[in-house]
């Protein structure tokens, strides 16, 4: 019983602190607020992810085409929108201020 | 001991309790400190919880029958591993089961993403915490395992059909399923309480996702099996209601898999997705309080309790939320793009998704209904077999072959002509199988017909979909034929781990179909030295043994099997009279052709005192390509899940050039 108590109060403390840690590490920070992304930030993710987007279906789709899953008639139909949707995505992420590479999403 | 696991779940509630408080209050104004108190209270809430679960599996290895649940759960004769079992075997210990896993889940998935997805993990550190807060609620005022009494001189005992190895990984695999389905649903209402509804709410859960549905996928199998070799009624799964608690999630969260990829590929299907999560979540824990709340009669429902009301009111509370945080966030949850032509991929896993969500509803329905005619009449009216049946071909057919349609058909449209020259091949073969197998009498039985003919065309579509990849990637400059392979499939371990998990379902299928609509049975009451035919087997009854086992009498009747004039050796059905619990158990002889994939599968329905035995015998074929598929979807499953360092990278460059930390 004894024993069972203090090994529940020890628990108790040592949760405690762990909760407690970020303020016992940090007293008087400079900031606590939270870092978030900026709109700018945001903006420019929701990009990339539309590059990475059109990277990937223009990807698939060639590789399709190749395997003999899409047939010359579809490839012809869909390629030149899927390079236009590339196209667009990189230039709306050239326009953007301090963007990565373009080519940061190739593999 | 039993102060200390009363105490360490006390923590947990505090700790939970703390979590959602803080955190939600953290992510409202923005207080870093505070927000990473909070996720170090969920952090911490699964150390406090492990603390608990060590404290009762000391317990029960240590027969302390002072602890009411070790006493009803277990007795001294118990097996060590089946007493280890008791842990999820009872009610209270399953619910700290839940949280254990919960906890660790919870904390897992926030330590790997609180970098990376840092402004969104600071709003799903709440929603965590305030499931964990009613499981660990439910613990310290409801059901805790660790009520005490004077100590008796044994145990109750293990319910008998609980007393099998199954039961060492079906339950704990459910409830990882169950469990994890909670990780997206977390970071769905984390997403769209931050308003961050870009993709690495989808990234972040990926894996988890796939985890939990596979755990899910292949604890259902597990069990299936148990209920073949151990329940001894000649069937794997009867559509009982606990049974059908696991299969809805997992069917809501196949369709999420499906659907999501049309998020990532095209920005579409947002609302649903989240709706799909929301479902997913929802029925594992409607399943939870289905297997615990002994609201149904079920073979599974060893439990009678008072949880059933807390759990209802939970899943309302979740349902209202949740539906209205996606209400609140519809405007961001609306797509720029639509959908291009009915006939193209989005459009065939879209179809999928609707099919999956029938046969989910469907079966809630089936499972729902009697509940309802209970409340409202006053007598529960039982959907029976042909209910679930109908339903299963209705939904469950055009769903096979959709399998195979889905993955060949481009993304955003397809021709006709272009249809017709991809699918010749599957076609033919399916078509030929058809035939072939319409000669071979397989006419007997219309919906195993059409399953057989889907299935070879879903298994032509796969082998076409490899051997083309491999050719393609051969001529991209592979150096050998493996080499192409693998380099095939690790390209894409998403696309062809699928098409492994399909040809698993596939196996299922035919399975499925084989066992149930070309089976046959066959009963007979035998004396010593009687005979009896079924199909091409002859059963001769030699004799009736009986052996005293540590926690049971053991009465076995020996039967010398021949086909046609081969012998095949012996075989032994019984039962088992369990002496604690005072229960009797069907123990079946099964006897499975590895080439055929057919049992013969034997039940020792009466035993007479004078050593006659009435014998109901069953042949099954193909009912081996059911847990075939088991280890099949289960390698789908692993190469889906395997990490993909290219995948990796480009999300690493993605994230640092938006300043966010180059891990995850």
């Amino acid at each position: 019983m004894t024993l069972a108590l203090v090994l529940a109060a020890a628990l108790a403390v040592a949760c405690v602190v762990v909760v407690a840690l970020p303020f016992l590490r940090e007293p008087e920070p400079e900031s606590d607020s939270l870092d978030d992304l900026d709109e700018g930030e945001r903006h420019r993710l929701e990009l990339l992810e539309a590059r990475d987007r059109a990277l990937a279906a223009l990807r698939e789709l060639e590789f399709d085409h190749r395997t003999g899953t899409v047939s010359d008639e579809d490839y012809r139909g869909q390629v030149g929108v899927l390079r236009r949707d590339v196209a667009t995505a990189l230039q709306e992420l050239e326009r953007e201020p301090g963007e990565g590479r373009p080519g940061d999403g190739r593999n | 001991m039993s102060e200390l696991g009363r105490a360490a779940l006390l923590v947990t509630l505090g700790l939970s309790a703390y979590a959602v408080i803080a955190g939600a209050y953290a992510a409202h104004v923005g207080r870093r400190r505070l927000a990473r108190s909070a996720q170090n209270a969920l952090v911490a809430s699964f150390v406090s919880t492990a603390v608990a679960a060590a404290v009762l599996v000391a317990a029960l290895l240590r027969n302390d029958f002072s602890f009411e649940y070790v006493a009803r759960t277990t007795s001294r004769a118990l097996p060590t591993a089946y007493t280890l079992s008791a842990f999820w075997g009872g009610q209270e210990g399953s619910l700290l089961l839940w949280l254990l896993i919960l906890t660790g889940f919870g904390a897992a998935a926030v330590s790997i993403n609180r970098a990376w997805a840092r402004d969104l993990i600071v709003w799903v550190v709440p929603v965590f915490a305030a499931v964990s807060t009613f499981f660990a609620l439910l613990l310290v005022a409801v059901a805790s395992p660790f009520t005490t009494q004077p100590t008796p001189a044994d145990g109750a005992g293990m319910t008998p059909s609980l007393q099998n190895p199954y039961m060492l990984a079906h339950p704990p695999l459910l409830y990882l399923g169950y469990v994890g389905l909670t990780v997206p649903f977390a970071f769905a209402m984390g997403a769209l309480l931050s308003g961050k509804l870009d993709e690495r709410w989808l990234i972040a859960t990926r894996r988890w996702t796939l985890f939990a549905w596979t755990a899910l996928g292949i604890g259902q199998l597990l069990g299936s099996h148990w209920a073949y070799v151990e329940v001894g009624w000649g069937g794997y799964y009867a559509w009982d209601p606990v049974e059908n608690a696991a299969l809805m999630p997992w069917l809501a969260a196949t369709a999420f898999l499906h659907s999501v990829m049309i998020q990532e590929k095209r920005g579409m299907l947002k609302i649903w997705n989240v709706l799909l999560v929301i479902l997913a979540f929802s029925l594992a824990l409607f399943g939870t309080f289905l297997t615990r709340s002994g609201v149904v009669n079920s073979i599974h429902s060893f439990t009678q309790s008072s949880i059933g009301p807390w759990f209802l009111g939970f899943i309302a509370v979740v349902v209202a939320v949740s539906l209205g945080v996606v209400i609140w966030r519809l405007p961001q949850l609306r797509s720029t793009t639509k959908l291009e032509s009915p006939i193209s991929r989005e459009a065939a896993f879209l179809y999928n998704n609707l099919l999956l969500l029938a046969l989910c509803l469907a079966i809630l329905w089936g499972v729902v209904y009697p509940m309802l005619s209970e409340a409202v009449r006053g007598e529960a009216v039982v959907l029976g077999r042909s209910y679930y049946d109908f339903f299963l071909r209705a939904f469950g057919l055009p769903l096979l072959l959709l399998m195979g349609v889905g993955p060949l058909i481009a993304w955003r449209r397809a021709s006709l002509k272009s249809l017709g020259t991809t699918f010749r091949w599957p076609t033919i073969v399916a078509i030929v199988t058809g035939v072939a197998l319409l000669f071979l009498g397989a006419g007997r039985s219309i919906p195993g017909l059409v399953a057989y003919t889907f299935s070879a065309f879903v298994l032509a579509t796969i082998v076409m979909e490899f051997a083309r990849g491999t050719r393609a990637r051969k001529a991209l400059g592979a150096s050998s034929w493996p080499g192409a392979f693998t380099s095939l499939v690790s390209r894409n371990r998403r696309r062809y781990g699928g098409y492994v998990v399909h040809a698993a379902i596939v196996l299922f299928a035919i399975g499925v179909a084989g066992s149930s609509a070309f089976d046959s049975v066959a009963e007979a009451k035998l004396a010593r030295g009687e005979s009896m035919r079924i199909g091409d087997y002859t059963l001769v009854y030699r004799s009736l043994s009986e052996r005293e086992a540590s926690n049971a009498t053991e009465i076995r009747a020996t039967l010398g099997v021949r086909r046609g004039d081969r012998d095949l050796g012996t075989l032994q059905a019984g039962k088992n009279a369990y002496t604690i619990e005072q229960q009797v158990s069907n123990e079946v002889g099964i006897r499975s052709d590895r080439l055929t994939g057919e049992d013969l599968f034997v039940i020792a329905e009466q035993i007479d005192p004078n050593g006659t035995v009435y014998f109901r015998v069953f042949v099954k074929p193909l009912v081996n390509l059911i847990w075939l598929a088991g280890l099949v979807f289960l390698l789908g499953s692993v190469i889906t899940l395997w990490p993909d360092r290219r995948e990796q990278r480009r999300l690493v460059a993605r994230a640092s050039t938006v300043g966010l930390p180059a891990t995850r």
